[in-house]
């Protein structure tokens, strides 16, 4: 290259020129728009914006030059500098870019394996539809209320209106502990939780009862002899029947939809007077499939209505025996069984299913009904 | 019961467009259950005629028995005709029902003249069943009456309908065609003349034969008694068609003309009857109880019972003859020679029938209606109606009735006259209370207190509500409206109720499946948890009549039936699975005895107990506490692409159970237990306070292996209320320190009999307040420990509330740590 300048004889130096300066940036765009990577980009900027690239050198040359000569040969290299560290920066960005892109599609996978490590665990689907049930009327006010399932048959039937050698008694097959004369059962309906309320609340009462069952029934494809009812009570003053009916729409249509309707049949419970069968408008059909061969329905066998429950006025004899003024006070009560409400609701067609304990069953509803 | 249509139709003028289907629904709309509209004969189409059977040749050349008859079908139906026939209960002379080729029986059997037994077979004679009459195959029907050549359909009902009632136990009345008649009336709003109200016209009796004489020796268990006499009754008198078709329509089978009186009366008017032989009683008959010394008797289900002193007993000079209400004795039937008939009309106090009924296991025609409370005064009535009948079509002398009776009263029930429409929610007149009531039959005074008594079929109603009921049910169910009360203010769910549900979802989070297992178990189980003798969970309660001999115990752990479940799905091919369950277990206290007491407080109904009466009657009951329990088996992580799987551990079970109580806001503290459904050394005490609420690990080899479980498989179960009252009442928040944490590391040698959790423990509290945790990641034993010894490493984690710590508060609070492990448990610091 050239000879260090003597400031005091300043020379013309043919690097400065304007031609050579534009060649050179020239070349470095070149090579600059040639790099095909990060690496030959390093390369590049060596050569081109190193210490020792052409333009760095003519820009030491500079101090060389006349002073009438130096600020336009500094803004030239300058200005050549800047281009060629432009072209470097926006490379690259380009070059970084393409690399990251190229590394993520490289560390793609299949996001379809199957990821099951964590098994999933479930609720059984009675329990889930209890509380389902039982949140309505939550909703409503009501407390949940409880109670053994090994019960005194005090609380079972002497209190609820059904003396001893009364036929009621061999209504519900009854399982006796102990012995047929020690005052226990298991239950046999989840009605006497009503007197247990009765006698440990404060009026006015509204209480619902989930809670199982037990009748000696063998297993087939629709009993079983353990099972699951829901029972709803309120005592006021006041109460009517039509209270009764306004309560079963509400629950019907937080359970099957809107609109769908109710039906109450006159029947008989030692522990309600008036007494009545409850039906449910099938919530599938809503009736259509009733005389219509073309269209029959499974969800009710084509009858237009499902056998849900019982419901009644609390007897006044009931009321007494928790020690409740009749002239001021009346009551309403339902029952309903759970396991039925299930099979109609979801279409389960085998009792079976709910007490085998399958795994596959419970699992299937997951946490929710 | 059933009741055939036409039936009704006898007493009930009903207007001819109303089918069983129109009848049923307004039944139903009224209270009673029609079950079906069956019709008779169910789908029976084409030639089906009597015939008489003119010849018989026996054919013996084949396996069983076969007959070659001549019946004469008629002229008009080509007259006689050969058919074979495999039934033997006919002879020459007998009518029979025959199927002419072309005939459809039920169940699409097409009748058709065909070679068989070597014979050409020109139609068939049919049993009842093949008619669809009924399940008699016992033989083909011999009919009592009929003209060759009629239409046997008609002759029989065939094609009649006929509705199926289910009466509930309060509706005794609507176990006749009489009770069914007065709703159907009132529910097409016809008149209705009641057949239990007229007495029969009889001839005068015999002036040279006494009645029978009776008595009843117990009023407490019969009020009313009655005997009438027949003599010289035809034994072999047929019972005319029309009646043997209404028995069978009614599910019954005709037997002989006195029997089938008796049964046909009672279903026509609900009166039980019972015909004795009289050549076969001995003095007096009187009704009563069985007393001491038990005496025996055999009914004419053939069966010799030894009876109870409380039985309610019909007794002659010979003993005792009857089972009053429930069934006859053997020795005073009536048989095919008997033509003195005494015929018993009574009514029998319900309790100590349904008593006598159920001792003997006894469910009779006349117990059902007994026990549900018989018409008062309709045994006269009934007998009379039955006397009617046997002497038109038996023939005989009418010999006069006896009768005893106890003084009647009916009970008269006051009621405000708008209590139906208090209690019903809508407005109902006064005139329509009190039309109603007439319609059911009460007497009716009073204006704004009503005076009502209720008609003699009707015992059932006793107070102001069974009459709002009968009100409300024929104004109509359907037109009462639909109105919400309004309910105070609740406080959801209770705490425990909460905490249960948190425990149930925090089961399934965990990966455990619910599941709902039978709470019986039997002795064997008790044996294969390997529980020792002197077990709390032995004091199972026990039931009297458990569904399974195998399982007569109430659960005292869910163990049992978890295990059960979980081979069952290991036995459907899920191997890998954790079941769960959530239920009540039943404990005996020391003072309660397996087999209950024998005579528990029975406090009276009539006002709220005493609170001693209430604590007695809660005192017969087992404790009842919720526990929670899991089973794993198989692998805790499935085998997939990503690897081997991991199989449950003891340490999975104990985790869980750590797991649920820590999400209910309960530090479970674990210790090393014996429990004996658990592998010895692989099973941990679960621990809150002071107290082992559970068990989790591995279980007994042999208990798997008694529930044919997979090798290794685990369990946990564990008092889940004792849990829920170890949890916060409120919660209270945790000190979150933002300080910079400090790390450190430290590795103690100490003996391995040494528990890992009692070290931990000790360092945590040597390390003092700074020291947010203390967490075991290592465990090591071999040549570099001494014999004996295991090196444990844990990460111990310092930090404060206000201050960046120093390099010295660090170092102390670690060495405190050390010093107190040293000190507890002899541990050495590795490498320190």
């Amino acid at each position: 290259m050239s000879a260090p300048n003597n400031p005091y004889d300043p020379v013309a130096v043919s690097t400065l020129e304007p031609e050579a300066i534009d060649a050179m940036v020239a070349a470095a765009l070149t090579a600059i728009q040639g790099a095909a990577d990060l690496d030959s980009l390093k390369a590049v900027r060596l050569a081109h914006a190193g210490d020792r690239s052409p333009l760095s050198l003519a820009n030491r040359e500079i101090g060389a030059l006349p002073p009438a000569a130096k600020a336009e040969a500094g803004k030239r290299v300058g200005s050549a500098r800047h281009a060629v560290r432009e072209a470097l920066e926006s490379r690259l960005v380009e070059l970084e870019a393409e690399r990251d892109a190229r590394v993520l599609v490289e560390e793609s996978v299949d996001v379809t394996l199957p990821t099951g490590r964590a098994v999933h665990g479930a609720r059984h689907p009675l329990t889930t539809l209890m509380e389902r049930m039982a949140e309505v009327f939550i909703a409503m006010g009501y407390e949940v209320a409880e109670g053994p399932e090994a019960e005194a048959e005090w609380f079972n039937f002497d209190a609820l209106n059904v003396p001893p050698d009364h036929p009621a008694r061999t209504m519900q097959d009854t399982f006796f502990v102990g012995s047929d004369r020690s005052g226990v059962v298991l239950r046999t309906q989840t009605s006497p939780i009503q007197l247990r309320a009765m006698l440990e609340r404060e009026l006015p009462i509204y209480v619902v009862a989930p809670g199982r069952v037990f009748r000696t029934d063998e297993l087939d494809a629709t009993h079983t002899p353990v099972f699951h009812q829901i029972e709803g009570l309120a005592v006021d003053e006041g109460i009517t029947m039509a209270h009764l009916k306004g309560t079963l729409e509400h629950l019907a249509a937080s359970m099957f939809g809107e609109g769908v309707r109710i039906r109450l049949r006159p029947s008989y419970f030692p522990f309600t007077e008036p007494s009545a069968e409850l039906d449910l408008e099938c919530f599938v059909c809503r009736g259509a499939s009733v005389g219509n061969p073309e269209a029959p329905c499974r969800t009710c066998s084509s009858e237009g209505w499902i056998e849900w429950g019982g419901c009644g006025m609390v007897n006044p004899r009931v009321l007494r025996a928790a020690g409740i003024d009749t002239d001021r006070y009346s009551g309403f009560a339902f029952g309903m069984g759970v396991e039925r409400t299930l099979m109609f609701r979801h279409g389960v067609t085998d009792m079976r299913d709910m007490v085998e304990g399958d795994a596959r069953f419970s699992r299937a509803f997951g946490v929710e009904v | 019961m059933r009741v055939p249509m036409e039936w009704l139709r006898e007493m009930v003028d009903l207007p001819a467009e109303a089918d069983g289907r129109a009848v049923a629904e307004r039944l139903i709309a009224a209270g009673l259950e029609v079950e079906s509209v069956e019709t008779s004969g169910g789908d029976v189409s084409g030639p089906l005629v009597v015939g008489r059977v003119e010849a018989i040749e026996e054919l013996t050349e084949f396996k069983k028995p076969i007959r070659w008859c001549q019946v004469d079908v008629g002229a008009q139906h080509g007259g006689v005709r050969g058919i074979v026939c495999g039934a033997r209960n006919f002879a020459v002379g007998d009518h029979v029902v025959v199927a002419l080729p072309g005939a459809v029986l039920p169940g699409d059997f097409r009748i058709t003249a065909r070679e068989t037994y070597g014979h050409v077979s020109d139609g068939m004679i049919c049993s009842q069943r093949e008619l669809g009459l009924g399940e008699d195959h016992d033989g083909i029907m011999v009919l009592g009456s009929g003209s060759v050549g009629d239409d046997a359909g008609a002759m029989l009902g065939l094609g009649e309908e006929i509705l199926d009632i289910a009466v509930t136990p309060d509706r005794g009345y609507a176990l006749s065609v009489r009770g069914i008649a007065r709703e159907v009336a009132t529910a097409f709003g016809l008149p209705f003349d009641d057949p239990g109200q007229r007495l029969a016209d009889l001839p005068a009796p015999a002036v040279d034969v006494a009645p029978w004489p009776c008595g009843v020796d117990d009023p407490g268990m019969c009020e009313l008694f009655t005997l009438r006499r027949i003599i010289g009754f035809d034994p072999k008198a047929p019972t005319p068609a029309w009646m043997s078709r209404r028995l069978v329509a009614c599910g019954m089978r005709p037997v002989s003309l006195a029997v089938d009186v008796t049964n046909y009366v009672m279903l026509e008017l609900g009166q039980p009857l019972h015909a004795f032989d009289g050549a076969k009683l001995r003095g007096p008959v009187r009704a009563g109880r069985a007393g001491e010394p038990a005496p025996s008797l055999e009914t004419l289900d053939h069966v010799v019972r030894v009876l109870d002193a409380d039985d309610v007993v019909i007794r002659d000079d010979s003993g005792v003859i009857g089972l009053a209400g429930t069934m006859g004795g053997l020795h005073t039937e009536i048989d095919d020679d008997s033509t003195d008939l005494v015929l018993e009309a009574a009514r029998f106090v319900p309790e100590p029938v349904a008593r006598t009924a159920r001792r003997h296991r006894l469910s009779s025609e006349a117990s059902r209606r007994f026990e549900r409370g018989v018409d008062r005064v309709l045994a006269p009535y009934a007998s009379a109606r039955a006397a009617q009948l046997l002497l038109e079509h038996g023939g005989g002398t009418y010999a006069g009735m006896t009768a005893w009776e106890a003084p009647y009263s009916p009970t008269v029930i006051a009621m405000d006259a708008d209590l139906p429409e208090r209690t019903a929610g809508m407005p109902i007149d006064r005139t329509v209370t009190v039309g109603h009531l007439e319609q059911v039959g009460c007497d009716v005074s009073g204006e704004a207190r009503l005076e009502v008594t209720p008609p003699p079929w009707r015992p059932d109603l006793t107070d102001p509500a069974d009459l709002v009921e009968e009100v409300v049910r024929l104004v109509g169910y359907d037109r009462i409206p639909a109105r919400l009360p309004q309910a105070p203010a609740g406080y959801g769910l209770t705490r425990e109720q909460r905490l249960r549900r948190r425990a149930g979802l925090a089961l399934a989070a965990a990966g455990v499946v619910d599941v709902l297992t039978y709470p019986f178990m039997g002795e064997d189980d008790l044996d294969a948890l390997l529980l020792p003798s002197d077990d709390a969970r032995r004091r199972a309660p026990r039931l009297a009549n458990p569904l399974s001999e195998e399982q007569p115990l109430l659960r005292t752990s869910l163990l049992p039936g978890l295990l059960a479940a979980a081979r069952r799905n290991v036995s459907r091919g899920m191997e890998d699975v954790a079941l769960g369950e959530i239920g009540r277990v039943f404990l005996l206290d020391d003072g309660q005895d397996a087999g209950g007491v024998s005579d528990p407080p029975r406090p009276g109904v009539e006002g709220r107990p005493s609170a001693p009466e209430l604590a007695a009657i809660e005192a017969l009951l087992p404790a009842q506490p919720h526990h929670l329990a899991v089973v794993l088996v198989g692998a805790r992580e499935p085998r997939g692409w990503w690897g081997a799987g991991r199989e449950a551990t003891w340490a999975d079970a104990i985790d869980i159970a750590s797991g649920v109580a820590s999400l209910l806001g309960v530090d479970l503290v674990v210790r090393a237990a014996t429990d004996g459904p658990f592998h010895p050394g692989r099973t941990a005490a679960l621990v809150t306070g002071d107290r082992v609420i559970g068990f989790a690990g591995e279980l007994h080899p042999r208990v798997i292996a008694a529930y044919s479980l997979p090798l290794r498989a685990c369990a946990l179960e564990l008092d889940l209320d004792a849990l829920m009252a170890a949890a916060h009442d409120v919660a209270p928040a945790p000190d979150v320190r933002t300080q910079p944490v400090a790390k450190e590391d430290i590795a103690l040698v100490v003996a391995d009999t040494v528990p890992a959790a009692d070290v931990a423990e000790a360092v945590r509290a040597g390390a003092g307040e700074l020291c947010e945790d203390v967490r075991l990641f290592d465990v090591y034993a071999g040549p570099q420990v001494p014999e004996g010894h295991r090196s444990l490493a844990f990460a111990l984690r310092f930090r404060a509330s206000d201050r960046t710590l120093s390099a010295e508060e660090i170092a102390a609070a670690r060495e405190g740590g050390v010093a107190e492990a040293a000190r507890r448990h002899g541990a050495v610091l590795r490498g320190g």
